[in-house]
């Protein structure tokens, strides 16, 4: 099976199924790490399927990269396992764990030609001549930098030392690719770019298992498969990407991954048979996909800015009012924030009516109960 | 364009003190370090008469002393300065990566080699590893012995020895600079990739420390063919260096000319390091 090239427009003989499925999941059995008293990493529970890619995101000191890094080797677990297939790595040094790392300020050998600097793990684990020269130059290719075997690497952009830095560490066909935040050092576009390529070459390897830190949402939701939330070196959250994104179990979660508008609610009617509960914000009585919740429970309306429209349609049954306060034109998008009753809700809209009504007016606001759902009041994590 | 010279005048006349401020400092060094050279250099080629004293030079070139002189002082240097590279090498590996308390005191604690006088080196080597040290007594009394077993001292050895302790210093301190500047990224990402320690320390952390190496190597060739305490107060015989000869010559057997050619070959070997280690550190960006 061959992998389409990063670009595009090469095609490779890098075997997919050499890096993928059996023997490539990676299994944290209640890992606990800690620098003296300080525990940087609670208990953690967390499996990575053959061939997903999961994003932990979370803000900084939340113990994301503490969890990579106790998976690459770098951090040693004061209780628990890490399992790499079939085989604990716990207690396996970095270079017998058969991984793959990119981080985010490339890491290559400044001293060595892009060509050597892939080759390198190879070298490292005694493979011959051929077979480094033939690897070499599929990973290359596959990351588009066939072209740029003979330079080095300060001859290079930053996107380009990057996709070096991925064609290396794909080059020794790791069990699992560890990427800790690989983007954050490019500039903005050049990172939706590599976003996509990262996608791209994903589905061109679909065995391959990786594991992405990052704190930016937008990578994680586009790449992922599954998404763990981290906070406070705890996973609050874990679940497939866009069941997390719609159906986020806890404010931290809704906040963190995408904007969302928290509207405090009294549940009015429990979840029928359909899955949605009738809530009331004030006068508004409120359609929206519930969970356990009990009439009577005071939860919090989750609605995301680009499901709330100034128009009203056979889908947008759900209505509340709210005082614009301010406008945002940004090109592609327009902001709008608004009160109500006391709760700033933004609304992310790509279409609006011709006359803008002025900041200080009534507007109405309408939502799909299907964009919506409700989560526990006091359930911050 | 009248305007032009009328700006250009006075800048012309501005620069005048600037250049007189060259004078005091160069007649300074004229007066305290290029006149006695010049001296030296002057004793060395001319007679009393101050006629070139050709066959003179080509005598003390050819003599068995000075030949003898010139290759011990070469071998020292240079086995000393090796050593002074592994073993810096070894302890600034060791006191960055191999984390222990104490370490930051430990590297300290070597860094005050530097300040202390060459010489005192040697006095601890003779209270430690001399006949009567405290590793021959130790050992003389352990094992019966009759004589002292441990005779390395007085010896080629016992320099470079002394030369090692006293000079490793100037290897770490730019070492370790250099070694804590190696992306941390880079030795995870070797390792991640199967390197061991040996190959990362050959093939990731070497390549990056090539620098100091040159640089601290350089000096301590430099001060090591020019050392003079240490070999005088060893007192090793038969182990005779280019200082050594010059102070023998001069101070002791008045052969004030035989002294001051070896002196100017001794500069110019010392001068010849010096230009070495200025354009390899020049090409390294040192």
């Amino acid at each position: 099976m061959s992998a389409a090239a990063f670009t595009g427009s090469e095609v490779t003989d890098i075997d997919a199924a050499k890096v993928r499925g059996a023997g490539s999941n990676v299994h944290f059995d209640k890992v606990v790490v800690a620098y003296g008293a300080h525990v940087v990493l609670h208990p953690l529970t967390l499996d990575i399927a053959p061939g997903e890619i999961l994003a932990m995101i979370g803000p900084s000191g939340s113990g994301k990269t503490t969890a990579l890094r106790a998976v690459a080797g770098f951090v040693r677990p004061r209780s628990g396992r890490i399992r790499i297939g079939a085989t604990d790595v716990t207690d396996l040094p970095p270079y017998e764990r058969g991984l793959g790392m990119v981080v985010q300020n490339y890491a290559l050998f400044p001293h060595m030609r892009v060509e050597d600097n892939v080759a390198f793990g190879l070298r490292a684990q005694g493979a011959d001549k051929a077979l480094i020269g033939e690897r070499v130059k599929d990973a290359l290719a596959t990351v588009g930098m066939a072209t740029f075997a003979r330079r080095y690497p300060r001859e290079l952009s930053g996107g380009q030392q990057q996709r070096v830095a991925i064609a290396r560490a794909l080059a020794v066909r790791p069990r699992v690719l560890l990427l800790d935040e690989p983007l954050s050092a490019l500039d903005a576009q050049i990172r939706r770019n590599m976003v996509e390529e990262i996608a791209r070459l994903h589905r061109s390897l679909p065995g391959l298992t990786i594991l992405y830190v990052t704190h930016d949402q937008t990578e994680a939701l586009t790449l992922a498969d599954k998404i763990a939330i981290m906070r406070d070196g705890r996973v609050c959250s874990h679940g497939p990407t866009t069941e997390l994104y719609r159906r986020p179990p806890n404010r931290f979660t809704a906040e963190f991954l995408g904007r969302a508008n928290l509207l405090p609610v009294t549940v009015a009617e429990a979840a029928g048979p359909k899955g949605f509960a009738t809530a009331r914000h004030g006068d508004a009585v409120l359609t929206s996909a519930g969970r356990d919740e009990k009439a009577g429970d005071k939860s919090l309306l989750c609605i995301r800015p680009q499901h709330l429209s100034l128009t009203a349609d056979s889908e947008h049954t759900n209505r509340i009012v709210g005082t614009l306060r301010e406008v945002h034109w940004q090109g592609e998008l327009t902001h709008l924030v608004l009160d109500v009753d006391g709760t700033p809700v933004r609304v992310s809209a790509t279409k609006l009516p011709m006359a803008l009504p002025e900041p200080g007016t009534k507007v109405p606001l309408f939502f799909a109960p299907a964009d919506t759902s409700l989560l526990p009041e006091d359930a911050g994590v | 364009m009248s305007e032009a010279l009328a700006i250009g005048a006075p800048t012309a006349r501005k620069r005048e003190p600037g250049r007189l401020r060259i004078v005091p400092p160069a007649a300074l060094l004229a007066l305290l370090f290029f006149y006695p050279l010049a001296l030296i250099v002057r004793q060395a080629f001319l007679d009393d008469s101050g006629v070139a004293n050709v066959p003179e030079i080509v005598r003390v070139l050819h003599s068995r002393f000075f030949l003898n002189a010139l290759i011990n002082t070469v071998t020292i240097s240079v086995t000393a300065t090796a050593g002074c590279l592994i073993v810096g090498l070894l302890l600034a590996l060791i006191l960055a990566f191999v984390p222990f308390p104490g370490s930051g005191f430990i590297a300290r604690l070597i860094d005050t080699f530097i300040a202390l006088p060459t010489f005192l080196v040697t006095l601890a080597f003779t209270f430690l590893y001399g006949s009567a040290g405290m590793l021959n007594s130790g050992l003389m009394e352990a094992f019966s012995l009759p004589l002292p077993p441990v005779d390395f001292l007085y010896s080629t050895w016992g320099v470079v020895l002394a030369e090692v302790t006293v000079y490793t210093p100037f290897i770490l301190r730019p070492l370790l600079a250099a070694i804590s500047l190696v992306d941390r990224g880079q030795i995870e990402a070797a390792s991640v990739l199967g390197a061991r320690p040996f190959r990362i320390v050959r093939q990731v952390i070497l390549p990056a420390a090539v620098p100091a190496l040159v640089a601290g190597g350089s000096l301590c060739l430099l001060l090591t063919v020019n050392e003079f305490g240490i070999v005088l107060f060893i007192g090793a015989k038969g182990v005779i260096t280019l200082p050594l000869l010059i102070y023998g010559k001069a101070i002791q057997e008045s052969a004030y000319q035989v002294a001051c050619i070896i002196a100017v070959v001794n500069i110019a070997l010392s001068l010849g390091l010096f230009g070495l280690y200025r354009f390899a550190a020049g090409r390294l960006g040192v």
